[in-house]
């Protein structure tokens, strides 16, 4: 017996593997660990568009509004202000007060402004349109994350995908109808508006068309409470949720949950402005397209705080708030693709794919051993040794074991034996033509290894576009199955290899072929 | 314990017609099965809606049918048992795009009161998500093919790359054929398995290949028939007993792994099966028709062997400074 340096790389591999595959095994609480993947620990898998060309029509939205209010504030008298999706016009009435726009548009980012005498109109420029598309999807996955964050379960992944894709992964997730409860909260478009009620001509809103509203330059909303109940309301909303700072749940007198929210100085300022205008008149409480109140003005409103209240559950409220806080989506999200799977099924699949890793990892063994004897045993502990190893080194890198991952790791014990095959076969041959039982070890290595390198590489260059190019899951495949192919070199080729070497006087002195390799003579 | 033991050679050559026969047979066999039959594309690729239910006791399949009728969304779902009785898959077409109520949602308001059930797994696979999936799967069939050619071409000669990119064609054909036979559902997973078949056979394949080429190089005079007929008759121990190492592991799977798992353990069953056919009588012979040139190739050995005593030879002359 004596040590070389393969042995020494062998031993050092196997310590290797059995301290850094510990944490995953024990699921102690130290150290890294292999991360269950989605499929095996029950959750929500979710792949987002989003709906960019929405983005620029609020965006022409909230600028008619400050048009709206620039003019309102500095008393200069505009005419058919209106808007549509691409485009802003208007008409000033005083031809001195048309210079007093200039500065304003400045300030104005990406617009564009035709003037016509005194009509003017406006519209986004080509570049502005796609920045705010752009934008539109990062504020969607900042908006999401903070969401998320909030809701309480562990850990979200909310990523962009592609260039306008957003990934989502919710893990935790027990019941469907937390599910729902997850993704109502995600996609809720939280956008607030605070608009006037036009008292004018409220009373015939149950006679009025939509064409009819928009001519009057109103539209017509319904309750949130009961959709039964209509109120006609200004286009221009006097504020929307951008001007939003916080929201919280509270209580009314009658311990009913609503929410209080807080708006910016700037907010703050157009509120006051127009409560004070506005005394006797009412203003809609506007939540995603539904009135949720509208209360009269009895006074001018300053500190630019209010209320929403609705027939909210605690949890509702809760909900809301979070995605008011949060602030609303500039554009809706729909969903493209979603993989859900509970934690009851995760478990199931846990259980069935580790008894068939057992069941095959046994069979390998047991018939490896009742071939090869002794060296099918050395096969076998380079066959653990490997199991060991790749679990140590997903575990390092944090990576995602997936079902179609157990499944790669149980086609590793299947394929990493060969190696140790091809290895033995050329021995026994080596054997059968006489050689010495070193030139047999030596030789049979030598010309293994150029088969199994082959072989090998293949394989690997599957397995790569395998991870190139699958989705989700199946790269889990991919990974445990490079990983699996790689720590083969090291305990099949390399490992036993350093173990023949140590023992091979005592192999050479025993004369005992059947044995050690499974063959008389 | 031996299940071959080298003491003479098969003529495995001299049975290749038959087996090409037979090989060629199937293949066609398998076309016309995916001619006639079709591949049944799962949500992965189609598109489309799969809920998983499970049921306490055994699920009503005619109630929920009956229950499921109430909404037009659900006219062309299918309803059938998943592993046990009391598990049950509804498959549909269509996928829905909105994010708070989505297919899942209702189909699990329109199966409440028949029975106590959860809802284990809901995918939903929209249009241009499958589409792209497809897409994306055929791009990397294609590419591992073409990566194994080049490395084949290259570490061996090109007849080698070819004749062993037929034998993986042939395999992953007929596994299609066997997937299309038996209604598996197509999804990401089988494209999986497809991708593991090459890899495998194509082990398979390279072993038996590494041994001829070992026997050409040896340079004996001996006709490449016999080489080949050698190569495989002193590699099929080793042929034998990985095929049934992985098939041992492969079976467990296919019996243990869980109803999800079946699709994937089914297609590489069949891959295990038709790989370690092909690299026997489908790779090897047609690298004999092929025409292997065994004295060129013995020229072109001598020839490289050559360049690399020269190089070697300038190289020495160099470090000694004579040049």
């Amino acid at each position: 017996m004596k040590l070389n340096y393969r042995i020494v790389i062998f031993a050092l591999a196997i310590i290797f593997g059995i301290t850094f595959s510990l944490p995953s095994l024990t699921q102690s609480e130290d150290g890294k660990k292999i991360t269950l993947g989605l499929d095996l620990q029950g959750g929500l898998h979710m792949l987002l568009g989003v709906k960019t060309e929405e983005a620029t029509k609020s965006r022409i939205k909230s600028i008619t509004a400050s048009i709206k209010h620039f003019s309102d504030r500095n008393d200069i008298l505009i005419d058919g202000l209106s808007f549509d999706e691409n485009e802003i016009s208007f008409e000033v009435l005083d031809e001195d007060e048309l210079s007093k726009f200039d500065e304003f548009f400045k300030d104005i980012e990406g617009i564009e402004v035709i003037k016509n005498m005194t009509a003017i109109s406006l519209s986004l420029t080509s570049e502005e349109i796609i920045k705010t598309e752009k934008e539109a999807i990062s504020q969607a996955i900042e908006t999401i994350r903070n969401r998320l964050d909030q809701f309480g379960l562990s850990e979200p992944v909310v990523a962009r995908q592609g260039e306008e894709q957003i990934l989502v992964q919710l893990a935790g997730i027990k019941t469907q109808e937390e599910e729902q409860r997850a993704r109502e909260l995600i996609s809720r478009a939280a956008k607030l508006e605070l608009m006037a009620v036009d008292e004018d001509r409220n009373a015939r809103v149950y006679n009025m068309s939509d064409s009819d509203a928009a001519e009057y330059g109103d539209i017509i909303l319904s309750d949130a409470k009961n959709s039964e109940i209509k109120y006609l309301v200004r286009e221009i909303p006097i504020l929307d949720g951008g001007m939003l700072t916080d929201a919280s749940m509270g209580f009314d007198q009658n311990n009913r949950p609503l929410i209080n929210f807080k708006l910016n100085a700037e907010g703050a300022e157009v509120f006051g402005d127009f409560t004070g205008r506005s005394i006797g008149k009412r203003l809609a409480v506007v939540l995603d397209g539904k009135v949720y109140s509208a209360p009269n003005i009895n006074e001018r409103i300053g500190g630019g705080s209010g209320q929403i209240s609705g027939n909210y559950t605690v949890m509702e409220a809760k909900d809301l708030a979070i995605a008011l806080r949060s602030g609303a989506l500039l554009a809706p999200i729909y969903m493209m693709e979603k993989r859900s799977v509970g934690p009851s099924l995760g478990a199931d699949s846990i259980q069935s794919s580790f008894v068939a890793l057992i069941g095959g990892f046994v069979l390998v063994i047991i018939f490896m051993m009742v071939y090869y004897r002794l060296a099918g045993v050395i096969a076998n502990i380079a066959l653990i040794a490997n199991l060991f190893i790749l679990l140590a080194v997903m575990s390092l890198f944090g990576a995602t074991l997936t079902l179609p991952g157990m499944a790669g790791i149980v086609l590793t014990v299947g394929m990493a034996v060969d190696a140790n095959v091809i290895i033995s076969e050329r021995i026994r041959e080596l054997i059968y033509e006489g050689k010495s039982m070193h030139k047999a070890i030596e030789d049979g290595y030598a010309n293994a290894m150029r088969a199994i390198l082959d072989a090998n590489i293949t394989t690997l260059i599957a397995s790569v576009v395998l991870y190139a190019y699958g989705t989700g899951a199946i790269k889990g495949f991919a990974i445990t199955m490079s990983i699996g192919i790689l720590a083969s070199m090291l305990t099949a080729i390399l490992g036993t290899h350093g173990v023949y070497q140590m023992l091979e006087s005592r192999i050479t002195k025993s004369k005992n072929n059947k044995l050690w390799f499974g063959i008389k003579g | 314990m031996e299940f071959f033991r080298y003491t003479r050679t098969f003529n495995f050559m001299g049975k290749s017609k038959m087996a090409m026969f037979l090989s060629v047979a199937v293949v066609l066999a398998s076309y016309a099965i995916l001619a006639t039959k079709g591949l049944n594309y799962g949500v992965d690729f189609a598109g489309g809606t799969v809920v998983q239910v499970k049921y306490t006791s055994t699920a009503p399949i005619k109630v929920m049918r009956q229950a499921l009728k109430e909404n037009k969304l659900f006219t062309n779902a299918s309803i059938s048992e998943f592993g046990s009785s009391d598990e049950v898959v509804i498959r549909m077409k269509v996928s829905s795009g909105s994010v708070t109520r989505d297919i899942g949602d209702i189909t699990r308001e329109a199966l409440k009161g028949t029975g106590e059930f959860t809802i284990r797994r809901v995918d939903i696979v929209g249009p241009t998500v499958g589409a792209e999936l497809k897409e994306k799967g055929i791009m990397s069939l294609l590419l591992a093919v073409f990566g194994i050619l080049i490395y084949v071409a290259f570490r061996f000669e090109w007849r080698f790359a070819v004749a062993s990119i037929v034998a993986l064609i042939h395999d992953v054909s007929i596994a299609l054929g066997m997937v299309a036979l038996f209604a598996i559902d197509v999804n990401l997973d089988v494209l999986a398995g497809l991708l593991t078949i090459l890899g495998y056979s194509l082990n398979d394949t390279i072993i038996v290949f590494d041994r001829i080429r070992e026997g050409v190089t040896k340079g004996r005079n001996v006709a490449l028939k016999d080489t080949i007929n050698e190569s495989v008759t002193r590699t099929l121990a080793r042929t034998t007993l990985t095929s049934l190492t992985t098939f041992f592991v492969v079976f467990t799977l296919f019996m243990f792994g869980g109803e999800i798992i079946h699709p994937f353990a089914f297609t590489l069953l069949v891959g295990v099966v038709v790989g370690t056919y092909s690299s026997v009588f489908v790779a090897s012979p047609i690298l004999l028709w092929f025409g292997f040139d065994v004295k060129n190739y013995h020229v072109k050995l001598a020839n490289k062997a050559k360049r690399e005593a020269e190089k070697q030879k300038m190289r020495d002359q160099f470090d000694g400074g004579i040049v």
